[in-house]
């Protein structure tokens, strides 16, 4: 029993080298043992999950997506699992104890990309694919080319992701823990490797679900303790936040320290120029529909139904669970922002800017919910990290190994090696890159993640599913030049060529890519595949009627899933 | 699928009405919360004061009203679709399915 073997390891891993690093540590900074015991409870837990899954896990299907048996409710809890990372409940409340308004910005955006995604995609990518989104743009396309452009697109996309969320996760660890950066990413790798090498599909839905359901307690708790001294009135709570901002203002000998006080209830300088504003939006909304991990989610089901019904719990979920940091960042004006016992001496908040949510559920719980809390935002990190991963190597064995390069004639057994293996590639790769990265700015990656999806794949599977007249050559072409230029757009943008390269004028002078990259990407699939009178070109648009037929009514999905 | 079978599903009366009226409802939906949300981002990008302002004698301003408006019409277009698939479109697949196979 190879893997009990190593899941019994790493459980020990978990929860003795863990505190025995921590303490070698405890001289830096302090070492939270509450944390540190919740954190190696969870752990085991998850592990649990892990090793019940893996002896479920059999063929192909099974690994990548949990053999279609997750229910829509499920489901819905697993997207928003996927979706409400770290990023979001630190990084937001920690925009909105800053700057008020402007954190709301980022949440909608993150929102609004859910109804497009069930409107446009959920149901038609359920009836047409089985692992991967590769498997609905190239139905009736050449499968190599389309599969080719498809993997190398996911693989960036999650690579971007994924330097993200190391980074963050690292960052958090030493911050909580006290552990060394660099054993914290090691830790991180090893634990995800875990889950998606032996528990697949079935444990990585398991351990978002049972993430998703904890972090949305603690946050609900959180916001109810927020409120219940204002009488669960919103607007005596934003009074007291605009009265406390004032007073600050006033201590810090600002000129109008009213004025100072009510800009958290407006916008202040997210946003600066309609062009980054449109551009900015439609990375977020559509490139949510163009995430690998996420569309991967809606494979897990048995039908369209099921994935429709999906979409509707994750879209309310998240949308609750926004709606929370709001609360959350405002109660951090009020209960963190008062006691200068949060700040260090040069008046920061102590552990950085993105622990505001942090030392909020101190400031209501105490020690005990700090580890709570501090335990599930960095199980957030593990979970998503274990969804990226699975994505990754299902484009690499599913659409690269047996579709490109077996041609479809790889057994289910060699295709789960390839997967594999290619997992633990990406779980060293990503730990090398997460050490890489150290202490460098992360959000341009995630935008850059977004912007790349909606450049390259979205406008891919939007006109794959919509446009009779799409081809092989116009899809590869478009979707390539899209992902192409958001990259360099995003490179030479004020975020990476002046704050990470260093270099005085930004050469693109935009926030977000999006707005032309997008557009260019549509319009080179549409005056590609117009152009092309190759016979392949013929094909393409003839199988047009079967793959409409399949996608409105999922006639013939079940003879192609006959295992 | 040969083309005979194709042929035999396009020509129902009910596979028509189910393509026609769901793109319908799809495009009509996407277009609704596209334009709700870039509206919303152009107010935040030209009249930062007019977001700023107070709805009434408190402190809760116009955008953050707009903003939480923009997050429950999310939930609720979604609603639309999915109760409006549930009751007329479902119907539709499951008949649909019934006399073609599959």
């Amino acid at each position: 029993m190879r893997p009990g073997l190593l899941l019994a390891g790493l459980i020990a891993a978990a929860t003795l080298i863990g505190p025995a690093v921590a303490a070698g540590g405890a001289v830096r900074s302090g070492t939270n043992w509450t944390s540190i015991l919740m954190f190696a409870a969870f752990t085991a837990v998850t592990l649990g999950i892990t090793r019940w899954a893996a002896r479920r896990t059999r063929t192909a299907s099974d690994f990548y997506t949990a053999g279609g048996g997750i229910t829509g409710f499920q489901n819905g809890l697993a997207i928003a699992g996927d979706y409400m990372s770290a990023a979001s409940f630190l990084g937001i409340s920690a925009q909105i104890f800053t700057d008020g308004f402007d954190g709301l910005i980022y949440s909608i955006g993150f929102l609004v990309g859910w109804p497009i995604i069930l409107f446009l995609i959920a149901e038609r990518l359920r009836n047409l694919g089985r692992y991967t989104f590769a498997d609905v743009a190239s139905f009736r396309f050449a499968q190599a080319p389309v599969r080719s452009f498809a993997a190398v697109s996911t693989l960036t996309v999650v690579l971007f992701y994924l330097i993200a969320q190391m980074v963050g996760a690292g960052q958090l660890i030493q911050l909580l823990f006290g552990l060394p950066y660099e054993y914290a990413v090691v830790i991180v790798g090893l634990l995800m490797t875990v889950y998606v090498l032996f528990g697949g599909m079935t444990a990585t839905t398991w351990v978002q679900i049972v993430k998703a359901v904890l972090l949305l307690g603690s946050a609900t708790f959180m916001a109810a303790m927020v409120l219940l001294p204002f009488g669960f009135s919103l607007e005596a709570l934003f009074a007291r936040a605009v009265a406390v901002k004032t007073d600050l203002a006033a201590a810090s000998g600002s000129g109008d320290a009213a004025a100072a006080g009510r800009s958290i209830m407006g916008p202040g300088n997210f946003i600066r120029d309609p062009v980054s504003a449109i551009s900015f939006g439609l990375a977020l909304m559509f490139g949510t529909a163009g995430l690998p991990h996420i569309l991967m989610r809606f494979f897990t089901v048995p039908d369209a139904k099921a994935a429709r019904v999906s979409v509707l719990w994750a879209t309310s979920w998240i949308a609750y669970f926004y709606l929370l940091t709001f609360v959350i960042g405002f109660g951090a004006i009020v209960l963190v922002a008062t006691n200068p016992g949060y700040f260090d001496a040069a008046g920061g908040l102590v552990g950085g800017g993105n622990m505001a949510a942090i030392h909020l559920a101190h400031a209501i719980g105490g020690n005990a919910f700090l580890g709570f809390v501090s335990a599930v935002a960095f199980a957030t990190i593990l979970a998503v990290v274990a969804g990226l991963t699975l994505a990754g190597a299902s484009a690499v064995s599913h659409d690269l190994y047996a579709t490109v390069i077996k041609k479809g004639a790889a057994d289910s057994a060699a295709e789960l090696r390839v997967s594999r293996r290619t997992v633990l590639f990406l779980a060293v790769l990503a730990v090398a890159l997460g050490i890489l990265f150290k202490g460098q700015n992360v959000a341009f990656m995630v935008s850059l993640a977004f912007a790349i999806a909606a450049s390259g794949n979205f406008p891919v599977l939007l006109l794959s599913l919509f446009w009779p007249g799409a081809t092989t050559r116009g899809v590869v072409a478009g979707g390539s030049l899209g992902l192409v230029l958001a990259l360099v757009l995003t490179i030479l943008s004020p975020t990476v060529w002046v704050t990470v390269l260093g270099f005085a004028d930004p050469i693109f002078p935009y926030s977000s890519p999006a707005i032309f990259s997008m557009p260019a990407a549509f319009l080179t699939i549409w005056l590609v595949s117009r152009l092309d009178r190759s016979r392949r070109a013929a094909v393409d648009r003839a199988g047009y009627r079967a793959q409409q037929i399949r996608a409105e009514t999922g006639i013939g999905v079940d003879a192609a899933h006959a295992h | 699928m040969d083309s005979g079978a194709e042929g035999g599903i396009e020509a129902d009366p009910r596979y028509r009405t189910l393509v026609s009226a769901r793109r319908r409802l799809t495009w009509v939906l996407s277009a609704t919360m596209l334009a709700l949300y870039l509206g919303f981002l152009l107010l935040v990008a030209f009249n930062k004061p007019l977001m700023a302002r107070p709805v009434g004698s408190g402190v809760l301003s116009i955008g953050i009203l707009l903003g939480l408006a923009v997050i429950l019409s999310a939930i609720g277009l979604t609603a639309v679709y999915v109760r409006r698939s549930t009751a007329v479109y479902d119907p539709l697949v499951d008949a649909i399915r019934a006399d073609h196979g599959g």
